[in-house]
């Protein structure tokens, strides 16, 4: 299943905003299908997961860039900054859940498979093991009050592998410009409660079985080689 | 008076406090934990009574009594051994009473595991500590600690926060409120339908985790010695607020009328992703307004007897100065040498 572009270009002469063309988004077609994630993830999850809450984001997104656009054509400071806390939202959403869908990958197609090469081996040096790394990540991600995110990502400024948290839909850059996001496990309870419910450690740990190592190698050999 | 004068009369005066099963540390604790307070107190509230002590805290809604902590909670362990216990209470009907609205099995999850792991957490973190014989909303209070949240903010917030929304709601709820509520709802919002309009708006624009609320906010700022130069009736508002994960208004010292909660385990079996649609049956199907106009109630006493208890104050001050101008010398004098801790 072919990923459709993330962006469509608004034609210019169709653009109601001024001669720069506005680059919208829309909502990225999933590389598997929503039951090929089970039983760590279940099929009604991902769909409600992918058409409604990645759609919403898109689509305010795209409502505040408009607005965001038509701001600063008029010179509207004040309005410019208000902005900025919707863009976050729902940018940053939109920004997220684009990484998860491909951090995450079908048993059949190598999913659970652990990291290899390059970043295998960071793993084991930084971290001690594999085993480690999915500990704390799991611990960090069961102790996060209310919606967030648990990342491993790369300091390419440091060469190091490093896990962090965010808030809400903040992006893993929020934490530090230097900040790669390798993978990231969504810890708002839209991602897991229909199955899960309360026991989001249970979440952390069957999710492991799905996660793409070889997107997060591909990222990891890029911004590090 | 310099504050550690004041630190000096707290620290003597509330020694014998601690009660008989108290272990040694918890006796240095509480008075650490005093002269901390009485730190960031107003230095000229200080030769008040103790009972409305400046104290940052005196913003829960029961006024912080270092004195008299209020062991309402204090059970008696095995052994001899006094432990707080904070309670899972039950919803003020059956778990099913609301369905087909908010249904069954959302209770048995919403309260039975994650209202219920909140109070087993809770009282893990505070046993053998100084918050063990404290409210729950003096422990919120004090685990705010101004913003700078403490471990325990999390779990005794949010065990507040389900109790009050549990009891924000009733069966064959919803409809209108009338009387006093409504005039101020009237008042304060234009009318009861832009008062439901801006509720709404509220709980759906909280982004991520949070809660929604209706407060009744009598006017006050975060300084200790602030006083409202003219007071009136019309300062004392309805007003509607959002809040992240646990933060509620206890926190800002305001008074709770309404909450609804917005966090997705809260509608997520019954709404999945529709929040509003959640919000827009809350509001038509399940508010309890008798809850809301009984809360207005106690919420107007309240600030009234606050602002008899400052008035007091003050002239207790004031004739303090004058009764005793040698007293004062005579501290100035003597601890001249004093440094502080």
């Amino acid at each position: 299943m072919a990923v459709r572009a993330l962006v469509t270009r608004k034609i210019l002469r169709a653009a109601p905003l001024g001669f720069r063309g506005l680059q919208t988004f829309s909502l990225p077609d999933l590389p598997y299908d929503y039951g090929a994630l089970e039983p760590a993830i279940s099929g009604d999850i991902m769909q409600l997961h992918h058409q409604k809450h990645h759609q919403t984001y898109i689509t305010n997104y795209n409502k505040a860039l408009e607005q965001l656009d038509s701001a600063i054509a008029k010179g509207d400071a004040s309005t410019a900054v208000k902005l900025q806390s919707a863009i976050k939202f729902n940018g940053g959403g939109h920004v997220n859940h684009s990484i998860f869908w491909k951090n995450l990958a079908p048993v059949r197609e190598g999913g659970g498979e652990p990291p290899k090469g390059p970043l295998g081996w960071a793993i084991d040096s930084h971290f001690g093991s594999l085993d480690a790394l999915i500990q704390k990540m799991n611990a960090e991600g069961a102790a996060l009050q209310g919606s967030g995110w648990v990342w491993l990502g790369v300091d390419i400024d440091l060469k190091r592998l490093v896990v962090e948290t965010t808030a809400n839909q903040d992006p893993l850059v929020t934490k530090g410009p230097s900040l790669v996001p390798l993978l990231g496990i969504d810890v708002w309870e839209h991602a897991y409660y229909l199955q899960y419910k309360n026991v989001r450690p249970e979440y952390l740990k069957n999710i492991w079985k799905i996660m793409n190592w070889k997107y997060a190698g591909e990222v990891y050999e890029k911004e590090c080689p | 008076m310099p504050f550690w004068i004041c630190n000096k009369i707290l620290f003597t005066v509330h020694l014998p406090i601690t009660h008989a099963l108290s272990l040694p540390r918890i006796e240095k604790i509480m008075a650490a934990t005093v002269a901390a307070a009485a730190a960031i107190a107003s230095p000229l509230k200080c030769g008040g009574s103790f009972s409305s002590q400046s104290s940052p805290f005196s913003g829960s809604t029961r006024s912080f009594h270092w004195r008299n902590n209020e062991k309402q909670n204090v059970r008696k362990g095995g052994r001899g051994v006094i432990t707080a216990k904070i309670d899972l209470k039950p919803p003020p009907y059956s778990l099913d009473a609301l369905e087909p609205h908010m249904s069954r099995k959302t209770f048995e999850y919403h309260w039975g595991k994650h209202h219920r792991a909140y109070v087993d957490n809770l009282n893990k973190q505070i046993v053998g500590t100084e918050l063990d014989t404290k409210t729950l909303e003096d422990i919120i209070v004090l685990t705010f600690n101004k913003g700078d949240l403490l471990p325990p903010f999390n779990n005794a917030a949010q065990v507040w926060n389900h109790d009050f929304f549990w009891e924000s709601m009733k069966p064959g709820g919803g409809g209108k409120p009338s009387g006093e509520l409504l005039e101020l709802i009237n008042r304060d919002f234009g009318s009861f339908e832009a008062f439901v309009n801006e509720f709404k708006a509220a709980a759906a624009t909280q982004f991520g985790s949070g809660w929604a609320w209706l407060v009744y906010k009598a006017n006050r700022l975060d300084v200790g010695n602030s006083v409202n130069p003219r007071p009136s009736d019309d300062n004392k508002k309805l007003v509607i607020v959002k809040s992240p994960n646990a933060i509620n208004p206890l926190v800002w010292d305001y008074s709770p009328l309404l909450t609804i909660d917005v966090w997705e385990h809260a509608y997520y079996l019954d709404f999945q992703n529709r929040r509003p649609d959640y919000i827009s049956i809350f509001m038509e199907r399940l508010v309890s307004w008798e809850a809301v106009s009984s809360r207005l109630e106690a919420a107007k006493a309240r600030a009234v007897e606050r602002e008899k208890e400052e008035e007091r104050n003050k002239t207790e001050y004031e004739e303090g100065d004058e009764a005793n101008p040698e007293a004062v010398e005579m501290y100035l004098t003597s601890d001249a040498e004093e440094t502080d801790d």
